[in-house]
């Protein structure tokens, strides 16, 4: 099963080493990370999708929290939360199928940010589902290229995954 | 008070009450050296790094104190990274300090630059880059803090030249807050209620205490503990000396080379109590065997270790010393005369046993030196069958007198470790034991330890083999003996001499008495050499993918 755990770090030199390293040494696989600053700039949050069986989760979290630069690790897969991600994508279009693009990009409400002779370069963002779902979409017409950001996350309502209260074991 | 970064490291150090370092010097710790002559700190010049980080390592294990070592950039980083992934595997409290090139040439490939935070990320519990003079003292501070607190471990400080040299103004916190650092303690009320209930309603209950009880100087609760609950105890390696052995709850140490009764009475016990042990491979063996009956309490202060190779029926994250005084507390006498004189039946019809020959028999001349030794007296070894028969022969009765690697069997850490704990008591005895090919490693800590005056007695048992991998390959390789023959050894009684240490080199069984009575009396170093035979094995051995109840036996 696929977890997403939101994970609150300190911004220092080298921590995403020590998260990517402790994820590849113990052999877990990371579906997707992305690392930002958060609200307060000696923070950062790290959101790790990660594949494993309850048993391997539960070593990834206590792993995690192993490390003296990490400050919280919450596992927000069975929680109520928004998750997006971005997607830029450069696609062949020409005369002939540019107008067909251009529905499908109007249809998933993404946006057109760039355009050569030959392409289009198109930004769009959502859930997983959605994102796939365009990238999908455009397949057809010659993917020339193709980013994305992974996921990031966040609780839904007023609820916060802030370093207010320690780490908690168990 | 401006001093520079380097003078105010080793006040940090003054501070942090650290009276020994063991280091080696080098170019990019000219300043830090030059504080360091200025202080009070005994500097212990050990003569190649890995020396430098398991005398550390032993000084840690037999005071209790947090051991310090320092190397230079680059190559003396990298000597110390085998002994650094040593400390890390089994929970010593070590700080380790390296020269780094200076910060403006960080990352150009300089010359002796290695990104040695890099590479010790894996194998410390914490490591640091310092980068501004300034952060000097709460780096210092942190370092200890987190070597020595929750499950102990090494932490590195990695200090570039001109951050040593620029000046700061030196003001030493006096509280550290680490916020993605708050070792849990106190173990969860509710789960020890639990545990107890399990205990008071279990018929053949057994301890497992490991290294953790050792760190968390809880021998005496687990003494008073097990005795008030009347619980047999087994160890495992790292747990030796937790645990008294003339007691007649003692079972020796359990796994790949244990008691057939300790294996015996873990495979048929119906409540299992794991204390500071993290269930490692050599200790359980086939995971389906072992404990099948058991439910199991797993107490450990680092909450990762619970679940991780073994499931835990109830888990109890907290200080080992805090948790067995708080059941000490709820449990009333218990008695377990049936289950107790079960393991007799076991202890008489498995016990631990060689047969004679013409040989000098290791195991026989270890007990002989038990009997000779006093509880105070610290035994070293290094790794291989030697350490393997002394884990079984000698009697240990103190924490803290055993020093081996365990969770990394690293060969090349006896005489250090060794060095590292007569360094840290002066006036204790204490005794290496090692094999010709493991002492081949680090001998040259011989001046080390001359140099110091200790007076270190050495027992090298020659067998002229790298004993223990040819036991493994006559068992998982039909006796294809390869790369295991040592055709050439040394004189090592010569070598001693060399070094103006005394030895003598005995093969014949009545040798045997006499030649440890007069290494004891010696007054200075002295190493003796016993022969010994080249097919002696390790026994009894659990194969392979078998589960810890059963076992090749004799
Ligand atoms: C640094 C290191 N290299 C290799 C090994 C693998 N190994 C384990 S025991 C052993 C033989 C040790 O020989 P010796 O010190 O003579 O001890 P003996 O088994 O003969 O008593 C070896 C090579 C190891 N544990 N550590
Ligand atoms: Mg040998």
């Amino acid at each position: 099963m696929r977890h997403t755990l939101s994970v609150l770090v300190e911004n220092n030199p080298g921590v995403l080493a020590r998260v990517a390293g402790l994820f590849s040494r113990r052999g877990y696989n990371i579906d997707s990370l992305a690392v930002g600053r958060t609200e307060n700039p000696d923070i950062s949050r790290m959101t790790i999708v990660v594949e494993g069986d309850d048993r391997v989760l539960e070593q990834v979290v206590k792993q995690l929290r192993k490390l003296v630069d990490v400050i919280k690790v919450q596992d927000i897969t069975s929680e109520q939360y928004v998750s997006r991600e971005l997607l830029l994508l450069k696609v062949h279009a020409d005369s002939n199928t540019r107008g067909e693009i251009m529905q499908i990009v109007e249809i998933f409400r993404a946006r057109i940010v760039d355009i050569g002779p030959k392409t289009l370069t198109i930004e769009a963002t959502g859930d997983e589902d959605k994102i796939e779902a365009i990238e999908n979409a455009l397949r057809p017409f010659g993917i020339k290229e193709l980013v994305r950001t992974g996921k990031i996350a966040l609780l839904r309502g007023s609820r916060t995954s802030n370093i207010n209260g320690v780490k908690e074991e168990e | 008070m401006e001093i520079t970064g380097a003078q105010a490291l080793v006040k940090a150090l003054e501070i942090e009450g650290v009276t020994t370092i063991f280091g080696y010097p080098g170019g990019a710790v000219v300043p830090l050296y030059d504080a360091l002559s200025r202080s009070k700190i005994q500097h212990v010049l050990v003569r190649h790094e890995p020396g430098a980080i398991h005398a550390a390592n032993g000084y840690a294990r037999a005071s209790g104190k947090v051991g310090v070592c320092v190397a230079t950039s680059g190559p003396g980083a990298t000597n110390l990274v085998t002994g650094i992934a040593a400390a890390y595997m089994d929970s010593v409290p070590v700080v380790v300090i390296t020269g780094q090139v200076p910060t403006t040439m960080v990352g150009t490939d300089a010359f002796q630059e290695v990104d040695i935070t890099g590479i010790t990320m894996p194998i410390t519990k914490h490591n640091f880059l310092v980068k501004n003079p300034a952060d000097i003292p709460m780096v210092v501070k942190k370092a200890f803090y987190i070597a020595s607190t929750g499950r102990p471990g090494p932490v590195l400080i990695d200090l570039p030249k001109d951050v040593a040299a620029r000046t700061i103004d030196f003001k030493y916190p006096e509280k550290v807050e680490i916020r993605g650092y708050k070792p849990n303690l106190k173990g969860h009320p509710q789960k020890i209620a639990e545990a107890v209930k399990l205990i008071r309603e279990a018929q053949r209950p057994v301890i497992i205490a490991g290294g953790g009880v050792i760190a968390a100087n809880a021998s005496q609760e687990l003494y008073e503990f097990a005795v008030k609950a009347e619980i047999p105890v087994t160890n495992t390696l790292m747990g030796l000396t937790s645990f008294p052995q003339d007691s007649p709850l003692f079972l020796g140490m359990l796994g790949l080379h244990g008691t057939r009764y300790a294996n015996l009475a873990v495979t048929e016990c119906d409540v299992l109590i794991g204390l500071g042990v993290r269930f490692a491979d050599r200790v359980t063996g086939e995971l389906s065997g072992f404990a099948p009956k058991a439910k199991i309490i797993h107490i450990d202060v680092d909450p990762a270790e619970i679940g991780k190779n073994v499931r835990a029926d109830v888990p109890i994250v907290g200080d080992v010393k805090n948790v067995l005084q708080e059941m000490l507390k709820q449990i009333e006498p218990q008695k377990h005369a049936e289950w107790l004189s079960q393991i007799n039946t076991w202890k008489q019809e498995f016990p631990l046993k060689y047969e004679k020959d013409d040989f000098i028999k290791p195991q026989e001349t270890i007990k002989l030196l038990g009997e000779k030794t006093t509880a105070d007296t610290i035994i070293a070894t290094d790794v291989g069958q030697h350490q393997m028969w002394t884990a079984q022969f000698y009697p240990f009765k103190k924490p803290r007198t055993f020093l081996t690697s365990g969770g990394l069997g690293c060969m090349g850490y006896g005489l250090p470790a060794a060095i590292g704990a007569a360094v840290a008591f002066r006036d204790k005895q204490v005794i290496l034991i090692t094999g010709d090919g493991s002492f081949q490693m680090n001998m040259g800590e011989l001046a080390t330890a001359r140099e110091q005056n200790l007076s270190l007695k050495i027992i090298l048992f020659v067998n002229k083999k790298l004993g223990m991998v040819k036991q493994l390959q006559e068992y998982y390789a039909n006796k294809n003996y390869f790369g295991v023959d040592l055709g050439f050894v040394p004189d090592f009684v010569a070598l001693a001499h060399a070094y103006g240490i005394p030895g003598r080199k005995i093969t014949r069984p009545e040798e045997v008495d006499g030649a440890l009575n007069e290494m004891l009396a010696h007054k200075g170093m002295y190493l003796l050499e016993v022969e010994i035979s080249p097919e002696e094995k390790v026994l009894p051995m659990v194969l392979s993918g078998a589960p810890i109840g059963e076992a090749v036996d004799w």
